[in-house]
């Protein structure tokens, strides 16, 4: 029971962090449509920002906000000078669903190698901004550590935060409505445009936090969250891909599904495993698990 | 010259000329009804109208200011406002929220909760499913919620595209009773874009028939229904 229990634990802990990689997914993608290969480089790269903060203060606390930051920039920017261009020339045609798509997916190739250029290929790491040793009851230690407390935690604060942005402010409302009816948001005289592109910056912050929290207990190089990315899709499609909640839901299944899997059966299958749940999801609920209502339009 | 003046309006769709050599005048406070049939070129001439498509030549000015090539974004923020077809309204959003969207780039708060009671106070259907999902309203109560919100934006010119379109006779009564009052009480000036062409030019000033995207007759709307002619061609009844 207590063993259990314990990987329950360590699966939420993964799992929040699969969760905030699905919430910058599904911001973007319902903020335009576009399956955002490039949020792997975009997290990448806030991290690595983050280390050089970490690096020059020696202070945890006052990189995450930095890292915050520069992905939020970042996303916005690449939105401004990249996305909104593409969807505005291509148009139709053949090429008009995919190509920001594709292009995103240059984007991630690109950013790897200027990060790679700038900072090398070495594995680094992070000083850690709490303990990794798990919690003591009497004389049992549990893997759950602080720096699971902490990833658990912060996951919570965040996507509190995003929900009450999006159900109580006026921003919110703007981001939905232009997220489910373009034309009549602009009719009813929100900016799209602008509307988009604060979706993207959330999303690129929302990619951030999630490159900061996995580092500290792992490693950090120009594709050491490559795999976050595949995590990250899998849990925003069995959410549904539209609602934050699916994203939440989506991560933390997945996270739990894994640490199951590396405790009961056996560490080579985590990859595996991750696309049967996909895939059964597909199959049998293809809309998601919280995918959101089709509605009928008279 | 003040109200909506088009002048020798072509609007391309494609390779097809939508609208051809148009030109009518709207004075302020008159309600104009633009009928024809489907197809007539009405939809893309309101589209253009609130700065969703872009006219191919010619003119419109509102209030003497020419409004072709603005976004509809800021044709909002300087009064006129647009309820496209469709029951435009957001069914994943709830009632409050869709009458909300009217008001949110509004700075003055307080006349925006003033205008959302005035609009339910026209509409208490609306009163009464403010929490529901709009998605559960029927036909004629989203027809409701769409020009509820957008009389929230306080609108000098209200650009209406077929909203009687699917509704019950008793409902469409309601309906254009509704927009009468409107005019009457808050001055606005109205283009009504209909297919139900005795309801709309009943309430109307002028009307204005179009067909093919060119004009086929404008003049005063009690002229155009009592006119034989274009009784039996283009209002069918």
């Amino acid at each position: 029971m207590g063993r259990l229990l314990n990987t329950i634990l360590i699966g939420v802990s993964g799992g929040s962090i699969y969760s905030l990689m699905a919430l910058a997914l599904v911001l973007v993608w319902r903020s335009t449509r576009v399956v955002n290969f490039a949020q792997a480089g975009q997290a990448i790269l806030s991290t690595y920002i983050g280390y050089v903060v970490i690096t020059h203060t020696d202070n945890y606390w006052i990189a995450f906000p930095v890292a915050l930051v520069a992905g939020a920039l970042a996303g916005a920017l690449i939105d401004i000078l990249m996305v909104r261009t593409l969807m505005k020339r291509a148009h139709s045609g053949p090429v008009a669903g995919i190509a920001p798509v594709i292009a995103t997916l240059g984007l991630l190739g690109l950013i790897r190698a200027v990060v790679g250029m700038i900072w090398g290929g070495d594995l680094r790491q992070f000083k850690l901004p709490v303990s990794n040793h798990g919690f003591t009851f009497g004389h049992n230690t549990i893997p759950f550590a602080p720096i699971n407390l902490l990833i658990v935690v912060t996951t919570v604060v965040v996507m509190l935060i995003f929900s009450l942005i999006f159900q109580r402010t006026n921003l919110g409302l703007s981001l939905r409505a232009s997220a489910y009816q373009p034309e009549i948001a602009r009719l009813a005289g929100i900016r799209v445009d602008l509307t988009r592109t604060i979706g993207w910056a959330f999303a690129g912050a929302a990619g951030a936090v999630a490159g900061m929290l996995v580092t500290p207990t792992n490693y950090l190089s120009p594709n050491s969250l490559d795999l976050l990315l595949v995590s990250g899709f899998v849990a925003a499609v069995i959410g549904g891909l539209e609602s934050l909640v699916g994203a939440a839901v989506g991560g933390l299944i997945l996270g739990i599904s894994l640490a199951l899997v590396l405790e009961y059966v056996s560490s080579s299958l985590a990859f595996p495993v991750a696309f049967v749940v996909l895939i059964a999801v597909l199959l049998f609920k293809p809309s998601g698990l919280i995918g959101a209502k089709r509605t009928r339009h008279a | 010259m003040s109200g909506l003046v088009i002048s020798q309006l072509n609007i391309s769709h494609g390779a097809i000329r939508a609208v051809n050599d148009l030109s009518f005048t709207v004075q302020p406070g008159q309600l104009a009804a633009v009928i024809g049939s489907n197809g007539a070129g009405k939809t893309t001439l309101l589209r253009t109208l609130s700065g969703l498509k872009s006219a191919h030549s010619g003119s419109v000015e509102w209030n003497g200011e020419s409004i072709l090539r603005k976004k509809p974004e800021d044709l909002v923020r300087s009064g006129i406002v647009h309820v496209s077809d469709g029951k435009s309204v957001i069914p994943e959003l709830t009632v409050k929220e869709n009458l909300a969207l009217g008001g949110i780039w509004r700075k003055d708060k307080k006349d925006v909760a003033l205008a959302t009671e005035e609009a339910i106070d026209l509409f208490p259907r609306l009163g009464e499913r403010l929490q529901q999902s709009a998605d559960t309203l029927s036909g004629g109560e989203r027809q409701m919620l769409a020009i509820g919100r957008a009389l929230i934006a306080r609108p000098k010119l209200l650009l209406l595209d077929e909203p009687s379109l699917g509704l019950a006779p008793l409902v469409i009564d309601q309906i254009f009773q509704a927009i009468k009052s409107l005019r009457d009480r808050h001055n606005l000036t109205v283009v009504l874009v209909e297919q139900n062409a005795m309801g709309a030019l009943r309430i109307a000033d002028i009307g204005i028939i179009i067909n093919l995207g060119k004009l086929v007759a404008s003049g005063p709307a009690h002229e155009l229904i009592d006119n034989p002619s274009l009784r039996a061609a283009y209002l069918g009844y």
